[in-house]
């Protein structure tokens, strides 16, 4: 008789008592504390929205935004950059020297850098640790930042065996040298990347082969780390949480006690939870939301430029696309500015080159503007007057309400201005990017983000090489000036001249369509200071405090 | 009865069998693989990543160790997150979207089977339409509507409930319970209002009135026992709907349970975790579908009875 018995309760009650046996179920339930943010602010948690679940915390294996916000706060390579100006500071490396040929740097390790076991920061962790990441069998995904080191690379793919040709040595205990194969400016900015940080040899070594990924050495319970925070909870698709390690040698200017990482892929509930006051702070905005938050809560919203070009790549190898005339057709009939007024909200900057102004004194060429009457004029010129006997083309945009967007606004501007035929072809990501991989498309939506502030990083993925490339664009003169001219260059305006010189020549063949620069887009309580906007997006917890104001813990 | 459940069981093996066979085969059509990225890890890279996944082997000999595997109780590593095995994140995302699940289910009984009842004893009055009618907006309005409308109301403007977590905050169970039991219950109403209204019109239920019965002994004891029979077959079919399409509820509440994982495992291409949600799930399916057909034949004496000669 078990499973009718709730029957048998209720068909007695009345409606209405059945309401009210609801209201006080609900009742019970609100008998609500102080929010997230409240309790945060005032024991020094951080509540911190954090896009999605980390694969996992060891820095040579893991990639992703998610992982990098963590392994920030867990680990702490040889310098840092400073979250407010992204200018190089000392960590690990109190002091470093650099050759007259920029081409050997000499790092000395302060005394008082230890891990969390007590156990002191040598140069030997740093030689076994990049000995580790360049193992082929980790299979780390970022091993290509160590790639400017001499033979590094060689090393890799296993045509060097002996690890001592390898421009990575510790000299002595505290004194670490690394000798690349050419100058490389941005040499120092990569060694604040997590591929680079270094990992504590015993403890990864108790917990497997040291070429073995994703082994129980980074679990709580486990793991030895060297930066300001230490992992103290991790609960699977819950959150994650990480607390200040009282051993960093630097832990009297830490100011928080904690931070919890919260696993929020949908835009939609991580901005509810901020309204709700169960976050300090967001991964993202979702775009419908900004002209709200701008009207009526503008000083929670943080937006800033953001390394990165929102593109479409157009398949050159498609014989209606092989002609460069209508590829600059396609680039020059596309009204950026009104694209990004009417469908995202005035959030972007126009975008006339892949590598966004500004990057270290760098200004893109200027090959194109928004010219509708050359336009036409070049697709005529190509044999398709007004755009008759055009076959058309395609659009591919992988799920995501935004690309949909902006694949119908550029539909109608390439009808409208060209005469052309547009069909929009919506993917599965992976199904998107095999089909990209692959050549099968006309157009395809893409992006890139920068993974340090320098040129270079928005131009080598054009070369003939790159696995980035996909647009079938090959150019020995540009492969040439990118991977030979550049790194050699003799000082810092000639290299930018030669990355100019090789913008131009790409965009000049026109093998993407540029769209707009990124920003980066957060909502952030009052109370967190020191969360500074920046071109890289990039936070540093040590410089985060939490300070309470007159505000409630709500911010609606 | 007890040759009856054990013949449904041995039926379930080589559906189990067909169901791990298809889904193994099937995830590798599709397009793209578990390592592909915007940015492409280095051919030598991904090589590595292939050996240490068993990808380089054919697919023959992939789904053997895969099985030779599955008997012995592993699943592999999860491709997405490595350091988890599959059974891990099963064990670690269940017992949520359970709890979930049967909140959600107490809820849609408690709610739809009062409501139909109380709507089947005056048929085509106002006390059969109003119920009726919120019922069949509760069947239509999606859970992705309903969630973040509750959310408004109860977490936002009027500040009563937490919006998100699940047994972090007192309360936030709650809300997430409601959104999914919502659906379930308008279907439950309609279906015991059905049930009812065609027991109530049996000749037994005019013996026991012309007995002098009070009505409400009527309705309980003897109209409700058959008049529910519908909506304990439905319950099995429910309760696995509940686990497997929690998903939504889940992404809007942030709750950490398996529906979310199920459905991301698909988009990453994530094989193992693919698999090894597939055949958890499938197999609570059976089970469920066989224990409410033991349930519904246990309270129908009419099934009970052919039965008895064992299964026909």
């Amino acid at each position: 008789m078990c499973c009718a018995l709730p029957v048998v309760a209720c068909v007695q009650m009345e409606s209405k008592t059945i309401l009210s046996l609801f209201l006080s179920v609900s009742l019970l339930g609100c008998i609500k504390g102080e929010t997230n943010v409240e309790q945060g602010n005032r024991e020094g948690v951080l509540h911190f929205g954090n896009y999605g679940e980390p694969q996992g915390v060891d820095p040579h294996v893991a990639t992703g935004v998610p992982e990098h916000h963590i392994i920030g706060a867990l680990f702490e390579g040889l310098v840092q950059k400073n979250p407010n100006s992204l200018a190089i500071e000392p960590a690990v490396a109190e002091r470093w020297t650099v050759s007259d040929d920029g081409r050997v740097y000499t790092f000395t390790i302060r005394n008082n850098a230890v891990w969390s076991n007590g156990d002191k920061v040598t140069a030997a962790d740093f030689e076994w640790s990049w000995w580790r990441a360049l193992q082929p069998a980790l299979a780390s995904s970022y091993v290509f930042m160590y790639f400017p080191i001499k033979n590094a690379e060689a090393y890799f793919n296993q045509q060097l065996t002996d690890f001592a040709d390898v421009g990575i040595k510790a000299i002595d205990e505290k004194t670490f040298r690394v000798e690349l194969d050419a100058p490389a400016p941005y040499f120092l900015q990569l060694l604040d990347h997590y591929a680079l940080f270094p990992v504590h040899r015993l403890t990864v070594e108790k917990f497997g082969e040291p070429d073995e990924s994703y082994t129980r050495w980074t679990r709580p319970e486990n793991i030895v780390s060297n930066g300001p925070f230490l992992l103290d909870e991790w609960r699977l698709f819950k959150y994650l949480s990480v607390k200040k390690n009282p051993n960093y040698w630097d832990a009297s200017k830490v100011k928080l006690n904690a931070i919890r990482f919260y696993p929020i892929d949908k835009q939609t509930t991580e901005e509810r939870m901020f309204r709700a006051g169960q976050l300090h702070r967001t991964e993202e905005v979702p775009i419908d939301r900004i002209p709200w938050y701008r009207e009526n809560r503008p000083e929670l919203l943080k937006i800033a430029p953001y390394i990165g070009t929102y593109l479409y790549r157009i398949n050159t190898g498609k014989p209606h696309l092989a002609d460069v005339r209508v590829r600059q057709a396609l680039s020059m009939s596309v009204d950026r500015r009104r694209l990004i007024d009417t469908v995202l909200n005035g959030l972007f900057t126009p975008a006339f080159s892949v590598v966004p102004p500004g990057l270290l004194g760098y200004e893109p060429p200027d090959v194109f503007t928004y010219d509708p009457d050359k336009a036409r004029q070049l697709l005529s010129d190509a044999g398709y007057p007004g755009g008759k006997g055009y076959p058309g083309l395609e659009i591919q945009y992988n799920t995501h309400e935004q690309h949909r967007k902006i694949a119908i606004a550029i539909q109608q501007m390439w009808r409208e201005e060209l005469g052309i035929n547009v069909r929009l072809q919506n993917k599965d990501w992976k199904v998107y990017l095999d089909d990209e991989t692959t050549g099968n498309f006309d157009a395809s939506r893409g992006g890139w983000i920068g993974d340090y502030v320098d040129p270079n990083t928005f131009m080598d993925i054009w070369t003939a090489a790159s696995g980035v490339n996909r647009t079938g664009f090959s150019n020995e003169e540009f492969d040439r000036l990118v991977l030979q001219q550049a790194p050699n260059a003799k000082d810092h305006d000639t290299r930018l001249q030669i990355f100019q010189e090789a913008e131009r020549l790409f965009l000049e063949h026109m093998p993407v369509v540029p769209l707009y620069t990124y920003s980066s887009k957060h909502l952030a309580h009052p109370s967190v200071k020191g969360l500074y906007s920046n071109y890289m997006d990039y936070y540093n917890f040590r410089y985060v405090s939490l300070v309470p104001d007159s505000t409630s813990g709500k911010p609606n | 009865m007890l040759r009856f459940i054990v013949f449904r069981l041995l039926q379930a093996i080589p559906v189990l069998f067909v169901v791990i066979s298809a889904t193994f085969f099937l995830v590798r059509q599709a397009p793209g693989g578990p390592f592909d990225a915007e940015k492409p890890v280095i051919p030598a890279v991904k090589r590595a990543l292939e050996a240490k996944y068993n990808l380089d082997q054919s697919l023959f000999q992939q789904y053997l160790s895969y099985m030779g595997d599955l008997v012995q109780g592993d699943m592999g590593p999860s491709f997405k997150y490595p350091g988890w095995a599959v059974q891990d994140l099963i064990a670690s995302g269940f017992p949520v979207t359970a709890e979930l699940g049967i909140y959600a289910l107490l809820i849609a009984l408690l709610v739809g089977t009062s409501a139909g009842v109380f709507a089947s004893l005056k048929p085509n009055t106002r006390q059969d339409y109003i119920p009726m009618s919120v019922a069949m907006i509760g069947i239509c309005m999606p859970t992705f509507l309903l969630g973040p409308l509750l959310v408004l109301v109860f977490g936002i403007w009027l500040e009563w409930l937490p919006i998100s977590g699940w047994g972090d905050l007192p309360g936030d169970k709650i809300l997430p319970s409601i959104t999914l039991g919502a659906a379930y219950a308008a279907y439950i109403a309609r279906l015991s209002r059905g049930g009812m209204l065609e027991v109530m019109s049996q000749d037994y239920i005019r013996t026991a009135r012309a007995k002098g019965l009070p009505e409400h002994v009527v309705v309980l004891k003897h109209a409700l026992r058959g008049g529910l029979v519908p909506v304990v077959a439905y319950l099995g079919p429910a309760f696995a709907g509940l686990l497997s399409g929690s998903f939504v509820v889940e992404t809007i509440f942030q709750i950490p349970g398996l529906g979310r994982f199920y459905v991301q495992a698909a988009f990453n291409r994530d094989y193992t975790m693919i698999l090894g949600t597939t055949i958890f799930l499938s197999t609570l399916i059976v089970l469920f579908n066989l224990l409410s057909d033991v349930i519904a034949t246990w309270m129908n004496p009419r099934l009970r009875d052919s039965l008895r000669g064992g299964p026909q």
